[in-house]
């Protein structure tokens, strides 16, 4: 395993020797940004792309399969098309709050983005309070959506806000329970630490029976905290138009678009961190010579196949289940989702204390 | 009380009817996919028999048609799709004069294939076919002889 700390620390110290010490820091900022837009893009660009492959492929249908070979070339068309179209201005919406609504809601998942360990040492933010750090980043885009909503000046806008607000505020709540019972077995909250821990087993494994009630929770309030169906309340086209985007074109609507595939990279891109274990490979206790071959496929492999696996999860749960109804939606969070994820969490830490972990 | 009505029960009923929900789809994931890539398969692809595809006149071999210009499918037609020139011609034989067809002229452009033309022939003498790449340039190219 290849450790990209090093990588970093020689870059910042030629960077140190050349340049004095603030213009170096500015000059790694500009590099880290222009890195984390690149591969946020690249990987939003994959994942539209598998999306419509994998919804088709369930629907019993080939997809785009006629813009460059096996349709390759579809998403590029698509942006292309998205970039000459015309950015409308609302005659009476507020204009401040809805321009600034699509970059929050971008902003938020960057943010989160720049968190996810990729391989050892290579991840942008990492320090003590890694995971709480991410829950508070990711919560910050339903402000982008509500102030979208509001600003539009728009019945349909307004219902989506509001129903999002209440949808993602809730699951936010059984989403923190999930992820504290993993933080109670791991005893870490800092990112790095959390993965290397899991080198030696993943926690779905350690932690047994409450770890994966716990991995379930996070996929169901994962995929209500990123909009989609069964939970795409926010944006139900046949109810809503397109919810609290119904108001934006071009670029605006755009970023929302993006954001949204990318919360589910990120969703799953966490999943993947604190229940797969990250960039650790799979290994299996005792079995020396299995282990260290599984140690030579390279970390961000390993993190990248067990993200896609989980956003394939999140494609088949959304293309199987139909819509659920607002009151439905809060039923099955405040009635099933909390009561079920405190027991879990007082399991977890029953068999933490008891040492009945492995 | 019955376990379907317990907050356990109904938990458990959900997994079950969740999990029979996402078999399904994941059983149509990995099936072979209906769908046609139509110009490439050309050469293998299916029409159904009885698709409605353009209205066209059976000749055997000698170029003769069942034709009588009788006018019924040209009546028969809602959209005025069909028009006949006829002649009379008399019989040697019999001096009677007889009706005989000169064109038969189809405005594929305006036909919606309701097949009420091939019902009211009594000679059978039209039929649909499944030729159905049909697009041309210009509409006047829509407006077809079907007689030889």
């Amino acid at each position: 395993m290849i450790d990209f700390n090093s990588v970093t620390t020689a870059i910042d110290r030629f960077l140190n020797s050349v340049l004095p010490h603030q213009a170096a820091t500015l000059v790694e900022c500009l590099i880290i940004a222009v890195c984390a837009i690149v591969a946020y893009l690249t990987f939003a660009i994959v994942m539209i792309y598998m999306e419509r492959k994998v919804c088709a492929a369930f629907q019993c249908r080939v997809g785009p399969d006629r813009v460059g070979k096996w349709g390759l070339l579809q998403v590029f068309s698509d942006v292309f098309k998205m970039l000459t179209k015309e950015i409308i201005e609302l005659c009476s919406s507020d204009k401040i709050l809805y321009t600034l609504a699509p970059f929050l809601v971008i902003m938020s998942s960057i943010i989160t983005f720049s968190c996810l360990p990729f391989d050892n040492g290579l991840q942008v933010l990492d320090f003590n309070i890694g995971i709480f750090f991410i829950m508070a980043a990711s919560s910050f885009g339903i402000l982008g959506i509500l102030l979208g909503g509001w600003s539009s000046n728009n019945k349909f806008s307004m219902i989506g806000a509001m129903r999002s607000g209440g949808q993602m505020i809730s699951y936010e709540l059984s989403m923190g329970l999930s992820v504290l019972t993993l933080v109670v077995l791991s005893g870490t909250m800092q990112i790095s630490d959390l993965v290397e821990e899991q080198t030696k087993g993943w926690f779905i494994f350690r932690g047994h029976i409450p770890a994966f009630i716990a991995f379930i929770i996070y996929i169901i309030s994962g995929n209500a905290e990123t909009n989609r169906a069964p939970f795409d309340l926010p944006e139900a086209e046949s109810e809503l138009t397109a919810g609290f985007h119904t108001e934006y074109s071009g670029m605006g609507f755009g970023l929302f678009y993006v954001a949204e595939f990318m919360n589910m990279f990120i969703i799953a891109g966490i999943a993947t961190t604190i229940f797969l274990g990250g960039w650790a490979p799979f290994t299996i206790p005792g079995a020396d010579a299995f282990n260290s071959a599984m140690f030579m496929i390279p970390g961000f492999v390993w993190f990248l196949g067990k993200t896609f696996f989980v956003i394939w999860l999140l494609m088949w749960i959304r293309w199987t289940f139909p819509r659920l109804r607002i009151d439905q939606v809060l039923v099955l969070e405040w009635k099933y989702m909390v009561p079920i994820g405190l027991l879990n969490l007082l399991i977890m830490t029953i068999c933490v204390v008891m040492g009945w972990t492995f | 009380m019955k376990l379907r009505e317990t907050y356990i029960g109904k938990i458990l009923l959900t997994i079950k009817s969740l999990a029979t929900g996402l078999r399904v789809t994941l059983r149509e994931f990995f099936t072979r996919k209906i769908t046609e890539h139509y110009p490439e398969n050309r050469k293998t692809l299916h029409i159904a028999e009885r698709h409605r595809a353009m209205l066209c006149m059976p000749h055997d071999e000698e170029g003769n048609n069942k034709c009588i210009a009788c006018g019924l499918c040209s009546m028969a037609c809602p959209n005025g799709t069909i028009s006949i020139v006829t002649k009379s011609v008399t019989d040697e034989e019999t001096g009677k004069s007889k009706k005989v067809l000169v064109e038969y002229n189809y405005d594929l452009g305006a036909c919606m294939f309701c097949q009420l033309c091939v019902n009211a022939c009594p000679k059978g003498a039209i039929e649909f076919s499944n030729s159905f790449e049909n697009a041309v340039f210009d509409r006047s190219k829509l407006i077809i002889k079907l007689n030889k």
